[in-house]
């Protein structure tokens, strides 16, 4: 219920940012779209995948919240530093790159927590991921500099601490 | 063979980056501000490397990650516009278009896949 | 003011923009090509939008802006994560100097 009531504040503020100079038409056409939309995801998002998404309380929400703030400023971070690296291989005469594809064990379990470690992976240090075997748990990724002992990485590790508090 | 390779693209892209910076810009672009003009050219010449890798790639998905990255330089496009102009129904365009491009994207990567849509 | 954090704002998206298609057009193939573009070419139009929201104050233009910000840094790398894969799927090879390639060995286990 907390769930769906959060996901309708979601999609209804996105509504009205979009339709800025509010009038009532507006107000009204956004609860109407914003509560088709949210009973479309919950199967998707919903608690059917995330097991225990129901008895979260509100402090829990709360909570998680402030771990998503977190995220982001370390994940501004590790972007601008990823984004200099980058650049600075790509203007080097000698094009210092030893590109390959590792596999990188971890432990999350849900689809949403998956989806966000892969794609903030995608965004720093010379990373991409390619494919997720959810099953076994293993991230296939594709990375621009190897080094010898790149098997566990301090940057996943640190982002999959953070993002099993958000999405666990 | 590779160190030459290098310092003519070199050459080449200080040229064009010494044209957009010191060319007289006011009798191409007429807007208020100057710097915007040189911004969007050094934009448009972005947007060309990008045409460049679409004309040359040697496989299907060279040319598709380009066009991807187009799709994204676009919506800079739309917003340095929207600037000078005054016209604030530009970044509406980009939102349309980086919708769009995603979809557009992620229908091609599935053909490349050889897969159905249902999955 | 505003309009000077505005254009410093600019002129470094403006800059990862160009080196990302750099990286576009240096490469050798479409992996190490991805990477480049879709980190720097993210974070460059992520620069420009703030430079427009700079710009132009509290309004709604600035608050599409962010919404158009928001929706390129969730989409981009979804794309990109899907755009290797297909090509590793339709049988793209990787370039010749890959130090080591854990994914093709295991490709045929994952569905």
């Amino acid at each position: 219920m907390i769930f769906n009531t959060m996901m309708f504040m979601i999609w209804f503020s996105v509504w009205i940012l979009l339709s800025w100079p509010i009038e009532i038409k507006d107000v009204i056409s956004g609860i109407l779209v914003a509560l088709f939309v949210m009973f479309m995801t919950t199967g998707v998002m919903g608690p059917k995948d995330l097991s225990g998404r129901k008895n979260i309380s509100l402090l829990g929400y709360l909570g998680r919240a402030m771990w998503f703030v977190c995220y982001v400023f370390v994940f501004l971070w590790e972007c601008l530093k990823a984004n200099i690296d980058v650049a600075y291989r790509v203007i080097h005469p000698d094009l210092l790159i030893r590109p390959g594809t590792i596999r990188i064990r971890v432990s999350l379990k849900s689809d949403i927590g998956l989806t966000f470690l892969a794609s903030s992976i995608t965004l720093t240090p010379g990373m991409t991921t390619i494919d997720i075997d959810k099953v076994n748990g293993v991230l296939y990724v594709h990375k621009l500099y190897i080094k010898d002992d790149d098997r566990k990485l301090a940057v996943v590790d640190k982002f999959e601490h953070i993002l099993s508090r958000i999405f666990e | 063979m590779k160190k030459t390779r290098y310092i003519a693209g070199l050459i080449t892209i200080v040229a064009i980056a010494i044209i957009i910076l010191f060319c007289p810009i006011s009798s191409i672009i007429r807007w208020q501000s100057e710097f915007l003009g040189r911004a969007f050219l050094w934009l448009i010449l972005s947007a060309f490397m990008c045409l460049f890798r679409i004309m040359r790639g040697p496989t299907a998905p060279d040319r598709i990650v380009a066009i991807d990255m187009l799709g994204i330089l676009i919506v800079g496009f739309c917003a340095i516009l929207s600037i000078p102009t005054g016209r604030d129904w530009y970044i509406d365009i980009g939102i349309a278009w980086a919708l769009q491009s995603f979809i557009g994207i992620m229908a091609l990567s599935k053909y490349l896949e050889g897969k159905d849509f249902d999955e | 003011m505003n309009e000077a954090i505005g254009s410093v704002l600019i002129v470094i998206g403006l800059a990862f923009d160009f080196f990302g298609c750099l990286g576009l057009i240096r490469f050798p193939d479409v992996y190490t090509r991805l990477q480049a573009s879709a980190k720097c070419i993210t974070l460059g139009t992520c620069g420009i939008i703030l430079g427009l929201v700079c710009y132009k104050g509290f309004g709604a233009t600035s608050i599409k802006a962010l919404l158009c910000l928001i929706f390129i840094v969730l989409t981009a790398p979804v794309s990109a994560h899907a755009l290797a894969r297909a090509a590793y799927r339709s049988g793209v090879k990787p370039w010749a100097g890959t130090v080591v390639d854990d994914y093709s060995e295991d490709m045929d286990k994952i569905k």
